[in-house]
């Protein structure tokens, strides 16, 4: 840490991946996130590193499989239609146990959709972003700086669990400029005795592979993945909690949105309402205790989103019937003021309507 | 002082350097700091904008629907943001460009002939900073000083040239009284 450099989230999250040894990158273009791509084309040449411009998402997703496999750090960014494409090289990633990060710059869909900011991934990203049975680590950073903070944290992350890691922002803090710090650069990457380096004669061949023929050794992986998802749910989720110690309305809210919701949160305390926000930093896994907790001791809970309502069935399920929980969204690259969200707080707190 | 801005004007005027100007006076002064553009087919030469937000707190929303500062650079801008300015706010405008007489009261509104003492002075393209300059004087986001010292922050080594002109224009737009 030391200087701060005024940066587009989407060349901090570039910057932060080199820091981080992740000198390999594969992508495709696409708006917001294409800053990425021509940032690690600069850099990347320069350092020793590679930097690739595939023919498609399809293709740059089954680099960053091969490239991993052969035991680097190696990522891929592209925004939602692009990472519709991804979805089979991703499956393929988790059903070999290899660890790499995955950036979603997410903007208005379905289909082409738009180019402005959205969040309506959400399902994609925690239920299935490819077939099979699996999960990704997602994180959900709000500001510049924690995108390059939680860069560090999903390369070490997937690779402690060996599975990929997904970074979900959107087209806003893929955009817009703050100050940023970045950490010393990593020069020492955990080995990574599973990767297929060359036997030199003196080890069994690494084998990667995704397919399993015989049901039962197919079940057996995949119960031996969950029963690592199970640790994770443990360990490591991530979540903020604002002004929630004494809140009767909580907002549920993550990435950019939550910044909106901080905003109108601090408007309704300004009026006398009690309200509060808890910020999923991890989507998967989920703040489901942090979520549940609260709910005993709310009158309600709201869930804001740039969809058109995705997480807040996870809401939903954590709360458990504990209290009501209404949802408030825009969608289609619609960013929730903070005065909408502060009508919805109101509501909630009988004072509107 | 916190900072709420909207920068508004054609893309290729300039707005989005303005205000990365702007936001660089808020890091010099180690405060918190956002800056949000529009982006999109409105960069190749339509309307183009940009969000400013300086503040010791940490930013919320980074998106400026109702700014305390609109500086106001092309028609289009002006007729989609009169009406945003935040009451007891500042719109200055391009009187060059903007050809309107502005109803409203309750805000403070300042003429500024930017395009054309760009031109007369043989400062083409810099019409942003003279309107930067202006907006300084009239609301004292920062100190001259650390304004210039954010200017040359943003200019690049390989264009250190383009720093007395755009020097130039912005102790014009300062002493410019409107």
């Amino acid at each position: 840490m030391g200087q701060k450099f005024l940066m587009k989230g989407n060349e901090a999250i570039a910057e932060a991946a080199i820091r981080n040894g992740c000198i390999h990158f594969f992508g495709y273009p696409i708006t917001p996130q294409t800053e990425v791509s021509a940032y690690m084309s600069k850099v990347l040449p320069k350092i020793g590193g590679t930097f690739l411009q595939a023919e498609s998402e399809i293709a740059a997703i089954n680099m960053v499989l091969g490239a991993s496999s052969c035991g680097v750090r190696a990522m891929t960014s592209s925004s939602s239609p692009g990472i519709s494409l991804k979805s089979e090289g991703v499956s393929y990633i988790a059903g070999s146990d290899l660890p790499c990060v995955i950036l979603n710059v997410m903007r208005g869909g379905p289909g082409l959709g738009g180019i402005q900011p959205s969040q309506s991934d959400y399902w994609q990203a925690t239920k299935a972003l490819g077939h099979g049975d699996f999960q990704l680590l997602v994180f959900a950073p709000a500001t510049v700086q924690e995108i390059v903070n939680l860069m560090g944290t999903a390369f070490d992350l997937a690779e402690k669990y060996r599975m990929p890691a997904l970074i979900l922002a959107d087209g806003m803090l893929g955009q817009m400029m703050e100050p940023v710090e970045f950490p010393e650069k990593k020069t020492e990457l955990p080995a990574r005795p599973w990767a297929t380096t060359g036997t030199k004669e003196k080890r069994k061949p690494n084998i990667i592979n995704s397919l399993y023929l015989k049901p039962d050794e197919l079940e057996r992986t995949v119960v031996e993945r969950f029963e690592r998802y199970d640790v994770i749910k443990e360990n490591e989720v991530r979540v903020e909690e604002y002004l929630t110690e004494d809140a009767e309305y909580i907002v549920v809210a993550y990435g950019a949105t939550a910044r909106v919701v901080r905003s109108a949160v601090e408007s309704a305390r300004a009026q006398g309402i009690k309200a509060g926000l808890i910020r999923p930093i991890t989507l998967w896994p989920f703040p489901e205790k942090t979520i549940a907790n609260a709910a005993k001791r709310v009158k309600s809970m709201l869930t804001v989103e740039m969809s058109m309502g995705q997480m807040v069935e996870d809401v939903r399920l954590a709360v458990n019937g504990m209290c009501g929980v209404s949802f408030f969204g825009r969608t289609g690259g619609i960013v929730p003021t903070p005065a909408e969200v502060l009508h919805e707080i109101c509501k909630l707190a009988g004072g509107a309507e | 002082m916190a900072v709420h801005m909207l920068i508004a004007g054609f893309g290729g005027q300039g707005v989005l350097f303005a205000g990365k100007i702007v936001a660089y006076t808020g890091m010099i002064e180690e405060k918190q700091v956002s800056w949000l553009p529009s982006y999109g087919p409105e960069m190749r030469g339509g309307t183009a904008n940009c969000s400013v937000c300086i503040d010791e707190k940490p930013i919320g929303c980074p998106i400026v629907l109702e700014p305390q500062t609109l500086i106001v650079m092309n028609r289009p801008s002006y007729d989609k943001f009169v009406d945003a300015v935040a009451p007891g706010g500042i719109m200055i405008y391009d009187s060059t460009l903007i050809d309107a007489e502005c109803s409203r009261t309750d805000i403070t509104v300042a003429a500024v002939p930017a395009t054309k003492m760009a031109n007369d002075n043989g400062l083409h393209g810099l019409s942003n900073i003279i309107m930067l300059g202006q907006t300084l004087k009239q609301t004292q986001f920062c100190s001259l000083d650390v304004l210039k010292e954010a200017m040359k922050k943003c200019i690049p080594p390989r264009k250190q040239h383009l720093l007395e002109p755009n020097l130039k224009a912005l102790q014009l737009g300062y002493e410019y009284s409107c």
